[in-house]
């Protein structure tokens, strides 16, 4: 099993998620430079945050073309499993490996913070090893993090039971005021039909150690672990 | 030579060089020192270089008072910034500066750039950066100019701090009226290094390629330094062109590129382009080395074309380095910088004439002495009195200030004041979690940053960080405001368990040129110097910031203070919150009778005068010792240090920053005074610790081995926060007795939760 951390010039969480995955879950791990084109070795691809370009036009949207993005369409089309988290979910959803788009945070502010998030479908390699309705501790870092999709995708998303996480309360409820950025039904996480491409705004990667405020972030990553061990 | 220029005779005709802010006699010193009038080019050079921004003219002769040797000192100040030994043969890279004049103008470009030069500062002694902290003073936040600027400071530093991926987890917001048209925005980077890593700002070998990485250079910025050196006016919103405009994408680039470039060992020297970029990264670099050197601008990448000489010369684009390479390694580097998407030019080489020849294709546009240009602009002695405020101030008898018949108002309005209430609003828009290390967040006594212990067992070292500086205490009394700056920092630091090492500072003041200015100034630096040298954190580097004033105006002389900790077991953290119900809280050190300059008189009674708190220093140096010897001995479970708002506020951050079921306290003070004055007295050297009580005997012994004073004041409570106070000559010692004690009178009691909420909504409700 080995994981592959996509680094785009702008990158900047792929160290966390480096760590995250050598530390916090002991498994083998490497930096893929975003214009490598095989990604043939690895059994996860890990897109991070950051602004890969600079972003100033709109999160991923200069991502999408980088060829490592080629690589990762066909690793996904093949089953392979790919996690975006925070900028990696934007550059998903510009790459239409996912559906839907990220806006401004509703307060028109970065938001850097812990959130509550309420595990929604354990079925995904993402949250197998996690239980249903469990509510985990896991900080946001974004400024565009307002997911947001048509009606038709949102129902779709819903029905197929892609939603993956949701901002709640810490009790699990779902408000508007556990909402940071105002995204439709508190989304915080999707997958794709196949269940084997996620994106989530929230980090998982930051909150791998207690020592870090929290240790629900190994949750998902374990999942992961457990997925492609259990292939 | 440009047609639209002045010529050398039109210079000397129409006086030029006053519009750059050189003085006659600065300007005869050049002349006399080249033998020659200087052309256009080279005054603009000059002016830059001898402006007061870089120069520190009139603060130079007193900054070489402060103490900067020790042993943890690896680098000390002249370079781009200090070097302190952290242990297993790694440095910590510091500094901090001021961008106050840009943000005045353009907060969010001001800020943002502000950011953007002490990160490359950082990046230049070869270090990565790791973590930034960011102290700014606004004006009144009821004032809707104020909030635009403290709005977009912010915005400023977050948009660029967060992009190029170095944590914010620290600084401090105050608001004063006196910084209503000056606000400071002053930023500090800190950053890691191995010790045979560090790079220095030299010119070093004849004949080295001079290389210029990063962006291209535009018409942005020219004279932002002399801008700096002037005071504000009404017309300086006409001065925005002269704020430069940031990209951080190109900096996080230029960050990898350095350090990748760096690790080649291909790199002799570098240095960042900031004020007046091209010439001070040139001139400073050759002189340090003792070289010359010679550059061509026309190989210089520029934004927009028919870009004169000077505008070149004078340029500060940002995310520009100045890379001195062995020669023959220029292809290595090179091809580390089209990896990274990033221009770089050899524009030039080293030479060993000790001059800064500067070509334009074939014709020689400047060519001055590189040490004469960086290290010989004049040094002053400005005059000093003691302005008439100060003798009012210092008379100022508080007694004739009514007692609060309300404490428990009086109470809520101080921890509600703006410059008491949270400050998340500020911090969350910062990323300050990236690079997973920050172990201690914003909003504690001092931020903590993790040191990875990449494949090697045994605990891992932090990083304690804090800033502050109280302008209010420096305006009623210098010495002492200067002291305390200092001895909060380092006392910030101890209350997190970590050891202070070493400061940087930014001094931000008014116009030196009057008196009553430099009376402030010197009396600060003498406040700061007597700190340093008795709590043994000397100064390695640090940046002076004149002319913050406007129509007449100065602020509070406001010194910025930046320190460095460390602990070398970051599981041994302490935090402010109390741990368990019924764990004694102590009161470490003496609570005295001095409303003087405190938050509570300004608030309260909208009173600014008397004398700040009294400080002594060997007290402090006491206290600090005590805590890091208990905090080894494991016998504390929290410590907060006790400053503005005294020991009520103290208190109650205590109780926010809880455990559950651990967030309040029952208090019984014994007093024999105003009340107020035991609540809201800002008396130093004083720390709030709470102990289990199987550990307090052996906490005691310490403290009174350290002759540190000590009174045990009552037990953290499940969620009320109450404060009863008794007659000094009630009774018993110690709290068992405060039930049966019919004298004891309840002078605060409040739901800590509810206290909380109302702490926390302050600034969320002045800014929506």
């Amino acid at each position: 099993m080995r994981f592959g951390v996509v680094v785009f010039p702008g990158s900047n969480c792929e160290d966390d998620a480096y760590y995250a995955i050598r530390d916090g879950l002991s498994q083998p791990v490497d930096y893929v430079w975003h214009e490598n084109r095989d990604i043939s070795a690895y059994d996860c691809i890990i897109l991070p945050g950051g602004f890969p370009h600079g972003d100033y036009l709109r999160a991923g949207a200069i991502a999408r073309f980088s060829p490592v993005m080629g690589a990762v369409r066909e690793f996904a089309a093949r089953g392979g499993l790919v996690l975006g988290i925070c900028n990696g979910f934007q550059v998903l959803l510009e790459s239409g490996l996912l559906p839907g788009a990220t806006l401004k945070n509703d307060s028109l502010q970065f938001r850097c913070m812990y959130v509550h998030l309420r595990v929604e479908n354990t079925r995904s390699p993402f949250t197998m090893g996690l239980a249903p309705g469990q509510v985990m501790r896991i900080p946001i870092a974004h400024g565009e993090g307002n997911y947001y999709a048509d009606e038709e995708t949102i129902r779709e998303l819903e029905d197929g039971g892609r939603v993956l996480f949701r901002y709640c309360d810490s009790e699990g409820k779902i408000t508007a005021e556990a909402n940071p950025n105002g995204s439709l039904g508190n989304i915080a996480g999707i997958c794709n039909e196949r269940g084997n491409v996620a994106g989530m705004m929230p980090h998982p990667e930051r909150a791998y150690q207690a020592v870090l405020g929290s240790s629900d972030g190994l949750g998902i990553l374990n999942s992961i672990v457990s997925f492609l061990g259990g292939r | 030579m440009h047609a639209s220029e002045p010529t050398v005779e039109m210079i000397i005709e129409g006086k030029l060089w006053r519009e750059m802010g050189l003085k006659d006699s600065e300007f005869e010193m050049i002349a006399s020192s080249l033998g020659r009038s200087p052309n256009w080019t080279e005054l603009g050079m000059f002016a830059v270089l001898w402006s007061e921004h870089c120069a520190y003219k009139h603060s130079r002769k007193l900054l070489k008072t402060l103490p900067t040797r020790g042993e943890r000192v690896l680098v000390g100040p002249g370079e781009n910034a200090g070097v302190v030994d952290i242990g297993d043969g790694l440095g910590v890279a510091f500094k901090l500066e001021s961008h106050n004049h840009p943000s005045a103008v353009e907060p969010y470009q001001g800020a943002a750039t502000g950011a953007g030069g002490i990160v490359r500062d950082v990046l230049a002694m070869g270090a990565r950066p790791i973590a930034l902290l960011d102290p700014l003073r606004f004006g009144e936040p009821t004032n809707p100019r104020v909030k635009y600027l403290f709005g977009g400071v912010v915005a400023g530093l977050a948009g660029y701090g967060n992009c190029i991926g170095v944590p914010t987890v620290g600084g401090e917001v105050v608001f004063d009226d006196c910084y209503a048209d000056n606000p400071l925005c002053n930023a500090m980077c800190v950053g890691l290094i191995r010790k045979e890593d560090i790079k220095r700002g030299v010119a070093a070998g004849v004949g080295n390629s001079v290389m210029l990485v990063g962006h291209s250079t535009g018409r942005d910025g020219i004279h932002g330094a002399t801008f700096a050196s002037e005071g504000l006016s009404d017309d300086t919103e006409d001065k925005r062109p002269n704020v430069q405009a940031g990209d951080p994408f190109v900096e996080k680039l230029l960050i990898e590129a350095c350090l990748e470039m760096m690790a080649t060992g291909s790199v002799v020297g570098i240095q960042d382009m900031g004020a007046a970029g091209i010439t001070s990264s040139c001139a400073e670099t050759a002189a340090r080395a003792g070289t010359g050197i010679e550059i061509d601008l026309s190989l210089v990448p520029l934004r927009e074309a028919g870009m004169t000489p000077y505008e070149i010369m004078l340029s500060e684009s940002q995310e520009r380095m100045l890379v001195i390479l062995e020669k023959g390694r220029e292809e290595e580097v090179s091809a580390i910088c089209r990896k990274w998407g990033l221009p770089c030019v050899v524009i030039g080489r080293v030479t060993d004439d000790g001059l800064f020849r500067v070509r334009h294709g074939g014709r020689v546009a400047a060519e001055v002495p590189a040490a004469l240009l960086a290290q010989n602009a004049p040094l002053y002695d400005p005059a000093w009195a003691e302005p008439d405020y100060f003798r009012k101030v210092s008379s100022f008898d508080a007694s004739g200030i009514p007692v609060p018949e309300d404490v428990q108002g009086a109470f809520e309005a101080v921890l509600t004041s703006p410059n008491i209430a949270c400050k998340r609003w500020v911090y969350r828009q910062y990323d300050h979690m990236v690079q997973t290390n920050t172990v201690m967040p914003p909003g504690a006594d001092a931020a903590v940053v993790r040191v990875r212990n990449d494949g090697k067992c045994g605990p891992e070292k932090g990083i304690a960080l804090k800033t502050d500086g109280n302008g209010r205490y420096c305006y009623l009394d210098p010495v002492r405001g200067g002291a305390i700056a200092v001895a909060e920092t380092a006392r910030n630091v101890a209350c997190a368990g970590a050891r202070p090492l070493a400061i940087t500072n930014c001094l931000n003041f008014g116009n030196p040129e009057k008196p009553e200015v430099f009376w402030q100034f010197k009396g600060v630096i003498e406040g700061m110097r007597n700190a340093c040298e008795t709590l043994g954190t000397p100064v390695t580097g640090g940046n002076v910031s004149f002319y913050n004033e406007s129509r007449d105006r100065a602020i509070y002389p406001t010194p910025i203070i930046g320190i460095v900790g460390v602990i070398d077991d970051i599981s041994k953290i302490l935090t402010q919150g109390f741990k368990s119900e019924g764990d004694h809280v102590i009161v470490l050190g003496d609570t005295l009778d001095e409303l003087g300059g405190s938050e509570y008189l300004k608030v309260v009674h909208g009173v600014v005068s008397g004398r700040p708190p009294a400080i002594d220093l060997d007290r402090e140096k006491a206290l600090i010792e005590t805590l890091l010897e208990a905090n080894a001995a494991g016998l504390l479970q929290s410590a907060h240090d006790v400053s503005e708002g005294g020991l009520a506020v103290a208190l109650a951050e205590c109780c926010f920053d809880a455990r559950p079921g651990a967030r309040g306290a029952d208090i019984l003070l014994r007093w024999d005074g105003r009340i107020d004055s035991l609540l809201f007295s800002e008396s130093q050297s004083r720390a709030v610790v709470t102990v289990k009580p199987s550990a307090e005997g052996e906490f005691l012994e310490i403290c009174e081995a350290r002759r540190v004073p000590c009174s045990i004041i009552g037990r953290v409570a499940r969620s009320r926060l109450r404060v009863s106070v008794q007659g000094i000559n009630a009774q018993g010692a110690g709290i068992q007795g405060t039930g049966a004690q019919g004298s004891a009178r309840p002078v605060i009691d409040c739901d800590a939760t509810e206290l909380e909420k109302s702490w926390r909504e302050v600034i969320p409700c002045l800014m929506s």
